[in-house]
């Protein structure tokens, strides 16, 4: 089971829908995954912990975890990729 | 499916006329406050996350920001919409540097972490769907606004 942390401003609004994209899409690859909600400042703290790290916002710092930007998820604009591109990483 | 989100139109602004993104968000912002729907301090938390976290979106069609602030500022979920008469200057939320021009202007006022998810991704449904934004766009009274929200939500 890999594990996604989701990262906005708050990490209470735009995170929400993303990681919920996220599992729906995730599920209908076959791919089982869990997502934990965190604000972007606290990325740099967490991110260690899990398999892959996806963003709405501007994450500036460092991170041994790949990160994907996923504001397409909230525009619509290329969001098809970016979704096969975070569950490429999960796989 | 509807939700149990019930809208007041008093939250729904058109014809915003204001020059800068501070003033639209203190319009919403204390509308709300006077409805009760958010506490004190409120408005201060918007915007001040709206300089360190911009809720800009890049979408297609009109452009339209989403800010918000913690929840545990916020007495009951809901919206306020303002739609500017000119587009005014929020930075995205992608890339803080990068200004866009925003017609319409979404705040969400959520009161639990984690909460009304079907409420934010029609939110974003109606973000991704370019003839909805140039519908609410081209209102000309609230309750065209009113009647595309309660479409959708």
């Amino acid at each position: 089971m890999k594990r996604v942390l989701v990262a906005c401003g708050n990490g209470i609004a735009t995170s929400t829908v993303v990681a919920s994209k996220i599992r729906d899409y995730a599920k209908g690859k076959g791919v089982e995954i869990t997502t934990t909600q965190c604000k972007l400042m606290e990325v740099a703290g967490k991110a260690d912990y899990f398999d892959l790290v996806v963003t709405t916002g501007q994450f500036s710092g460092n991170s041994t975890t790949p990160v994907v930007r996923a504001l397409s998820l909230l525009t619509g604009i290329g969001q098809e990729a970016t979704l096969e591109s975070i569950v490429d990483h999960l796989r | 499916m509807s939700l149990d989100l019930k809208i007041n139109d008093e939250l729904v602004f058109l014809d915003l006329k204001c020059e800068r993104n501070e003033e639209v968000l203190g319009v919403l912002s204390e509308k709300l406050h006077k409805l009760g729907y958010v506490k004190d301090g409120y408005r201060e938390a918007v915007l001040e996350r709206e300089k360190i976290y911009p809720t800009g979106l890049p979408s297609m069609g009109h452009k339209i920001a989403i800010p918000h602030a913690d929840y545990n500022l916020v007495n009951e979920t809901t919206i306020a919409i303002g739609v500017l008469d000119e587009p005014v200057t929020f930075q995205s939320m992608e890339n803080v540097d990068q200004p866009l021009d925003i017609k319409i202007v979404i705040m969400l006022a959520i009161s639990e972490p984690h909460g009304q998810i079907e409420m934010l991704q029609k939110i974003v449904s109606i973000i991704q769907d370019e003839s909805l934004t140039e519908k609410i766009a081209t209102s000309k009274t609230k309750a065209e606004v009113m009647n595309v929200l309660e479409k959708v939500l």
